[in-house]
């Protein structure tokens, strides 16, 4: 009897030592970071302490004063929102008539776009690259360096995983609501909008929430497709490792501003980032 | 009968959009690889080249090194993880008070950005003032430095991996876990069978199915990294830390060799899906000889 509950007792301390630990050690990184953005440079290269002790805020109000800066940061506000916004409706669609009608082929076209996360990302800049200069223009626009361009590209990465998330959700919503809708006279389009569409706001904002932060988060094709004008956050970050005498403060507080909204958002959508990652084949 | 038009008519924008952003510019690197291509050289435009672009590259040593590199790396981060993955998960099946703060917290680096990933991994190994330097120094006098010895910025990398991607590797096996059913397992206690039994014999052919889409997940972004990398070393030192996808990056966008670059590309895409397929065919062969 004694043997058990002291077996169970070291149970629970070794349980709760090992979280803690791998909590320590999964915030060191970020702490670190919000340290260093703490501190100009001469504290930084004279006190190693891993403690805050004063906050030294130029380092956040420089960057964020800078009108490039804001730019970049405004840029990435409107390419994510309008990206989950599009993604999020498109999914809708997509999911009622793939839940609703039988199209048959229409699930394999999302089976293929995995293919895009077996090839090298950079393997897209190059043809993405050549039809924003040269083939998606009209007089004088061209789709590179704008945000429009990122919002609909964002589509490639976002659309499959919203589909395969939303299509188990909208599976859900049995059809006797459709007809019953029918009998009372509403149209397809009332069904959808009225009737399905509350009833599956919550999945709906759980794909916005991810499809705004795979699209605030993405690096490689920002950088390639923008030049001045549509540049987003991640690019303004990836700048400060080009420039000689970094000014490592600044970039760390730049860093901190670019993860706030995994921070804000963490609590509501950390059980569905598992499906978000894995293109929707793994549920919880 | 129901009409489809409306089904299809729902469909349509989305299959429009990955086919003009998704499938066109696939085609398009396909088509480019047999050209002889490269905005600085003087000849203007593209030549064709047959398959030359495929038969330079089974020859080219910068090629092949950074391929067995990103191999190597993808191997090691993804057998870690998935180790270190699958005990974590274990400790989480049953509930416990505070799990739902740990888990939450655990989850932050998946939805951090890549590049942020790589800045905040940079400040912590930076000489200079970085922590794991100066305590690597200072309790066992260990040069730790990323810009001069290349195993320790591979290794450095490797962390910075396993860091970011263990909870990924964690939550899916979890997710398994605790979808599988726990009379077979009590069945086979009464029966006698040990612990190592019913993991082995178990466990792991029914979770077969979340085990391979969770490797074929991180083996093929293991094999495709670039944001982190770039943000921590930039490849360096020399060509340490030079995985394919930044060598890729490198042949497209600054040297402009647009030919040669889309080649490679189309051998890695191809690369990574007979790897994924090969695997596929042996745990599947694993799996049958158990039963």
């Amino acid at each position: 009897m004694r043997t058990n509950s002291l077996r169970k007792t070291l149970g629970w301390i070794g349980l709760y030592t090992l979280w803690t630990v791998m909590i320590i050690v999964t915030l060191l990184p970020i702490y670190w970071m919000i340290v260093v953005s703490a501190r100009s440079r001469v504290e930084l290269f004279d006190t190693p302490t891993l403690l805050i002790k004063s906050f030294y805020t130029p380092n956040y109000i420089k960057p964020l004063s800078d009108p490039v800066f804001q730019r970049y940061l405004i840029n990435s506000i409107i390419v994510a929102t309008s990206n989950a916004v599009l993604v999020s409706i498109l999914a809708l669609f997509a999911t009622y008539a793939l839940s609703r009608w039988r199209l048959g082929g229409a699930d394999n076209i999302f089976f293929w776009t995995i293919t895009q996360r077996m090839a090298p990302p950079a393997a897209f800049i190059l043809p993405l690259f050549l039809l924003f200069t040269r083939v998606f223009r009209l007089g004088n626009w061209q789709m590179f360096d704008t945000q429009i361009g990122l919002i609909l590209v964002y589509c490639v990465f976002n659309l499959p995983f919203a589909v395969w998330l939303m299509k188990g959700i909208m599976d859900g919503v049995p059809p006797e609501l459709d007809e019953a809708a029918f009998v009372d006279g509403a149209n397809r389009w009332k069904v959808l909008i009225s009737i399905i569409t509350p009833l599956v706001a919550p999945g709906l904002a759980i794909t916005f929430i991810l499809s705004w932060i795979f699209a605030w988060n993405e690096y490689l094709l920002a950088a390639n497709l923008t030049s001045v004008s549509a540049r987003t956050i991640t690019t303004g970050l990836a700048e400060f490792v080009s420039v000689t005498g970094t000014n490592w403060g600044e970039m760390a507080a730049v860093a901190t501003v670019a993860i706030l909204p995994a921070l804000v958002f963490l609590v509501f959508i950390q059980r569905y980032i598992v499906t978000g990652l894995t293109f929707g084949a793994v549920k919880e | 009968m129901r009409s489809n038009r409306m089904g299809w008519g729902l469909l349509t924008p989305t299959l429009v959009v990955l086919a003009i952003f998704g499938f066109l510019p696939f085609f398009y690197v396909a088509y480019i690889g047999f050209f002889n291509w490269n905005a600085f050289s003087n000849q203007l435009g593209m030549q064709w080249a047959g398959v030359n672009n495929y038969r330079r590259l089974v020859f080219d040593p910068a090629f092949l090194d950074s391929m067995g590199r990103t191999i190597l790396f993808a191997f090691l981060a993804v057998t870690t993880e998935l180790a270190l993955g699958f005990l974590l998960a274990q400790t989480l099946v049953k509930s416990f008070p505070g799990r739902a703060v740990f888990r939450t917290i655990y989850t932050l680096p998946l939805i951090m950005a890549p590049i942020a990933v790589g800045a905040s991994w940079r400040l912590l190994t930076i000489p200079g003032f970085g922590p794991i330097p100066y305590f690597l120094d200072k309790w066992f006098g260990f040069d730790f430095n990323l810009g001069r010895y290349g195993t320790q910025a591979f290794i450095t990398v490797l962390v910075m991996d396993i860091w970011h991607w263990t909870p990924f590797v964690t939550l899916t096996l979890l997710a398994g876990l605790t979808a599988l059913p726990k009379e077979p397992n009590e069945q086979a206690m009464v029966d006698g069978a040990n612990r190592w039994q019913v993991f082995r014999y178990l466990t792991i052919p029914m979770m077969m199915p979340v085990l391979l889409t969770t490797i074929f997940i991180r083996l093929m972004d293991a094999l495709r990294i670039v944001d982190e990398v770039f943000m921590l070393t930039s490849g360096g030192p020399g060509t340490a830390t030079q995985f394919i996808g930044i060598h890729i990056y490198r042949v497209v966008v600054p040297k402009t060799d647009y030919g040669y670059g889309s080649a490679m590309s189309l051998l890695v895409l191809y690369f990574t899906i007979v790897l994924c397929w090969l695997l596929f065919i042996a745990m599947t062969q694993v799996g049958k000889q158990k039963e």
